[in-house]
């Protein structure tokens, strides 16, 4: 851990400023991953804004029937919000299914977003790793690579993201809101939020420099069963291997989302109109672009037979 | 004391407080955070300053230059060590690994510096400081790649004959009417215990003492003796409390040598604790193994040849993993051989996990066992109780001392209602689940050594232990403080036992699963002196005299323990030391494991619904700390089996998964109910607590009998461990 600065934010926008003003600095919330990154040196942020004083911890309606989430409610708060367990089951389902209870009380939502990949060379700073160093290398390609994207990928990175949350935020269509230093605020639809690595993995999401995170919302329930099936090494405390997040519908059509593939949540909408037909069309089409190398190729095959699971319970 | 025949009759036989399930004697001061482990003792004079090891960042080749400027300058920075300034190092005896990078790097991680400062945050960021330039050289990563030009080990002073062979082997396998002949592997596995290599170190003119996390004390006071080049009556190691080890810390690591330079060039003591990250790199681990295993039977299921050959790598000059020590004795069959072949490989050094060669030797055998029984159309269990053998195969004419082996497995089968098993793969089916059950058989050696204890017995009538033996989590304070409470008739809480401390007598410490054992018997020898000095003491004639609920008796006289020590304490040391038992009897433990396993059938996914281990170990000291550690080896054989793996990355040359995110041991989800249940039995040719140890016991066949469940399950066989779910995916039943 390098010495650092620190201060407290009081707003959201003046949050956005202090960033623009210290070139380097980060936000923190939780702390859950930046800290652990900080003592590894993975992470040297000359100034740190520590944004928990915002208060954007509560979950409100919308007016269109949606859900409003501040950046800075605890996973543990979101995955136990009735409203959230009633109609966003796809989400409290992945929340639980990610680190540990003590881990889940700090998280925060934006902070979740925002996590980085855990790539064992992104983790070993004397490792060549384009994300962590720009123009390095990457020694995960042709290196040990089971663990990391099957789809996506690119030249400079393979890693992938490790959210659960993230998965079920995309099948559910969230839309991350920000502001400005500048006060201005816009929504990204999640979508369009993480990016692929393409020569530029360093670059994760579609964030500006001091672009702070205010809330996600959800749009109005969609209905359907919620389903989120994750399938690990181990049985808890693990990265996914892949995972599927699910929303279905009873006349077999919904929507469906990867986790544990890419760089980011891999959804591919027209692939959905194949649901009715079985996981083996929805998955060759959601990842008919895949490059798997040797030791991930089953992921391919895994995502497939997982989305076969969830498909066989919805229609339990 | 000499222990050269049978044991007889004894105190110990009372069993009034030997046997009995007690609770461990230190755990209210572990519980409530009382007990200090290495790094957190406060009472060390001196003002405390913080070590932080820098590791080498090239798996081979040498530091061509290693700035240290800025970090010197780093705010509270109080030393740097780097082989430029550390002066001559040795290596120990039972490790090969060098302690410093000096210029030249051996492995992945190596220390190359030590950063020492007035706080923990400072030394480490003072490290992000330190420059090294390197020239890398060629290493060797892969086993495999080595498997045809290993040649066979040498012979060395544990871990058995690399060759042996009886019989005709090659002739009787090739006459066999049913043969097996598969390879197995199993993979680079790390201790990965909970306390990380720790250590303090502090020097007063030349006198250095270091409170530090190692099992064996006499092996540490050795080879850090040898490390540093100073006489072992100089250093004092003193290690009450270890949070785990699994012989990963047998004896000296860096952390201790590195601590000991760098409390020397800071002039204060030091503290220092193996960062997590570094671990898997720099320490030792268990050596990933390929084995061939060679069957052949007689229809009948007879084994009329068996073959075990075997590789593992290591740094030059180090270990074989002993893998075929096992074959050696489980089994009957009149033609048999075993070889080890040893490659060398720029990893960092493999060396001594718990139930070393036998636990990965079992599980590439136990696998064959489930196959060779599968091609005889035999039940798994009654093929085992057929080639049991009550004497060494190798040697007829040597029995084993005891050999419960077909009771274990019969019990077993019975407590676990394998009956109920179906014998055709991919028959049971719960729902999503495809459930199997697995068996296999355990055996692991029954060592035991000399041993010394100090006996003191006060005006109180308090009996105070003292013995270098440690205590890793295994229960050696209740079992010590059992001994001498039996022995001098006393309750436990009359009993004071201090272990861990080099200036106490000698032990061989915790290791080989022979601590019990030979403390035990330590124990004894110097409490049967002690009961003597008491009957002296007292006016007794010692032949006759019986010691009972605090009380010294003999005929109608009867006097408080307490009022011997009356005009000053009673102490007295003794040992105990071996005949040639070891050498008539085969000393052995015995064991049989049972699994039962659920597979996803659509993701593959495994969990180990239930397991039962049946342990036969001589006397059971403590039933209770002796289920502990049965069951915490069960839960180490479920990482085995499933996920525990350290990684090669092959052209870089190190463990690509080097924290505990990444090497993925069991969490408390993984783990079932376990039960462990013990045979009741006793083994006199060990010693006078007729007892064995069972640490190492607990993990060998827990593994196999895992993989043979999953095969049961889902009818695909995988060979290589750990048995994730990308082996045999593509060979789950086809999706509806």
């Amino acid at each position: 851990m390098r010495p650092f600065t620190y201060e407290r934010a009081r707003s959201p926008a003046e949050a956005a400023a202090a960033a623009i003003r210290n070139p380097g600095a980060r936000f923190i919330a939780g702390g859950t991953n930046l800290l652990d990154l900080m003592k590894l040196q993975i992470e040297v942020p000359p100034h740190l804004i520590d944004v928990n004083g915002l208060g954007l911890d509560r979950i409100e309606g919308t007016q269109e029937g949606g859900l409003r989430i501040g950046a800075l409610v605890r996973n543990t708060s979101l995955a136990a919000d009735e409203r959230v367990r009633r109609h966003y089951g796809v989400l409290s389902r992945a929340l639980l299914a990610g680190a540990t209870a003590q881990l889940r009380n700090k998280a925060t939502t934006a902070g979740n977003l925002l996590q980085r990949t855990r790539c064992p060379y992104f983790y070993d700073t004397a490792q060549p790793c384009n994300k962590r160093q720009p123009g390095s290398g990457c020694a995960a390609i042709g290196g040990v690579t089971r663990l990391l994207a099957v789809i996506g990928s690119s030249e400079a990175c393979i890693a992938t993201h490790p959210s659960d949350m993230a998965v079920a935020m995309r099948v559910l269509d969230a839309v991350v809101e920000t502001v400005k230093a500048d006060g201005t605020t816009r929504r990204i639809p999640i979508a369009e939020f993480h990016r692929l690595p393409g020569d530029t993995p360093h670059v994760e999401t579609a964030l500006e420099r001091g672009e702070f995170i205010t809330a996600v919302t959800l749009p109005p329930p969609i209905g359907g069963r919620h389903f989120y099936r994750k399938v690990r090494d181990r049985a808890s405390y693990a990265f996914a291997l892949v995972s599927v997040a699910a929303v279905m519908q009873r006349d077999g059509t919904g929507r469906v989302a990867l986790g544990g593939v890419a760089h980011k949540p891999w959804r591919v909408e027209a692939a959905e109109a194949e649901l009715p037909r079985g996981a083996r069309p929805v998955t060759a089409a959601i990842l008919d672009s895949a490059k798997p190398t040797h030791d991930n190729a089953f992921k391919v095959k895994l995502a497939e037979r997982t989305l076969a699971a969830v498909l066989a319970e919805a229609r339990g | 004391m000499k222990f050269d025949t049978p044991a007889t009759n004894n105190p110990i036989d009372q069993l009034k407080v030997v046997g009995q399930p007690l609770d461990r004697v230190e755990g209210p001061l572990k519980t409530t955070g009382q007990a200090p482990y290495a790094y957190e003792w406060q009472d060390v004079p001196g003002r405390m300053a913080y070590g932080y090891i820098l590791g080498a960042t090239i798996a081979k080749g040498r530091i061509a230059a290693i700035d240290t400027a800025a970090a010197r300058r780093a705010p509270g920075v109080l030393a740097v060590v780097t082989h430029e300034n550390a002066g001559p190092l040795g290596r120990g005896q039972f490790y090969v690994q060098r302690f410093l990078a000096a210029p030249e790097v051996d492995h992945y991680h190596q220390p190359i510096a030590l950063i020492v400062a007035e706080t923990f945050e400072g030394a480490r960021d003072a490290a992000g400081l330190v420059r090294a330039r390197y020239v890398e050289g060629r290493g060797a990563f892969d086993l495999a790649a080595q498997r045809d030009t290993a040649p066979v080990a040498q012979r060395a002073p544990f871990g058995g004959p690399p060759e042996t062979a009886v019989g005709d082997f090659e002739g009787a396998f090739a006459a066999a009417p049913v043969t097996l002949d598969e390879t197995y592997t199993t993979p680079d596995q790390a201790h990965a215990m909970m306390e990380p290599h720790a250590t303090i170190a502090a020097w007063e003119g030349d006198r250095l003492t270091c409170r530090t996390s190692i099992q064996q004390m006499n092996w540490g006071l050795r080879d850090l003796s040898l490390a540093l080049g100073i006489p072992k009556d100089r250093i004092r190691l003193i290690s009450p409390y270890i949070g785990g080890g699994f012989g990963g810390k047998g004896t000296v690591q860096s952390d201790l040598v590195l601590a000991a330079l760098g409390a020397r060039a800071a002039g204060r003591p030091v503290k220092v604790a193996m960062q997590r990250p570094l671990m898997f790199n720099n320490t030792i681990h268990r050596p990933a193994t390929i084995q061939r295993i060679r069957i052949g039977a007689t229809r009948d299921g007879r084994i009329t040849a068996i073959g075990h050959e075997s590789w593992s790598g290591n740094l030059p000059g180090g270990r074989t993993e002993p893998t075929t020590l096992s074959t050696r004795f489980l089994y009957a069959g009149a033609n048999r051989m075993t070889r080890v072949r040893l490659a060398v490989l720029d990893l960092a050094e493999g060396n001594a996990m718990r139930a070393p060669g036998e636990a990965p030797g079992l599980m590439a055998l136990e696998i064959a066992m489930d196959e060779m029984a599968e091609r005889l159309g035999l039940d798994p269990v009654a093929f085992r109780i057929l080639n049991d053998t009550q004497v060494d195969p190798e040697k007829p004419e040597r029995p084993f001392s005891t050999r419960p082996f077909v009771e274990c497995l019969r019990v077993g089968a019975e407590r676990f209602g394998w009956s109920r098993r179906s014998p055709r793969p991919g028959a049971v089916r719960d729902g999503a689940w495809l459930v199997g059950m697995g068996m296999a058989g355990a055996i692991r050696g029954a060592p035991i050594s000399k041993a010394g204890a100090r006996a003191r017995l006060d005006a109180r009538g308090i009996v105070t232990i003292e013995t270098d033996m440690t205590d890793i989590g295994t229960g050696s304070y209740t079992i010590v403080a059992q001994t001498a409470a039996e022995m001098m008739g006393v309750p436990l809480e009359r009993v004071v036992a201090k272990l861990g401390d080099s200036s106490f007598p000698e032990t061989p410490g915790s290791g080989g699963q022979q601590g019990a054992p030979s403390v035990t018997a330590g124990v004894y020898a110097a409490c049967t002196k002690l009961r003597e000095a008491v009957a002296h003491r007292l006016g007794f004639n010692s032949a006759d005299v019986t010691f009972a609920d605090g009380e010294v008796r003999s005929g109608n006289r009867a006097v408080p323990l307490g009022q011997a020590a009356g005009a000053g304490d009673i102490t007295v040391e003794d040992s105990m030391e071996y005949g040639d038992l070891s050498q008539r009897f085969a000393q052995q433990t015995f064991g049989a494991h049972f699994a039962e396993v659920g597979v996803d059938a659509y993701t593959g996914e495994v969990r180990v619904r239930r397991m039962l281990a049946v342990c036969a170990a001589g006397r059971i000291l403590n039933p209770k700390t002796a289920r502990s550690q049965v069951i915490g080896g069960m839960v180490m054989g479920i990482g085995a089996a499933l996920t525990e793996e350290m990684t090669v990355d092959k052209r870089r040359g190190f463990f690509v998964n080097h924290d505990l995110a990444g090497y993925e041991v069991p969490v408390h989800a993984d783990v079932p109910h376990l039960d462990a249940v013990f045979i009741d039995e006793v083994d006199p040719t060990m010693s006078p607590l007729k007892a064995k140890g069972v640490g190492e016991l607990g993990l060998t066949g827990v593994a196999p009998a895992i993989a043979n469940a999953i095969y049961n399950a889902i009818g695909v066989r995988v060979r290589d461990y750990p048995l994730t779910l990308d082996k045999y995916l593509e060979h789950l039943p086809a999706l509806a």
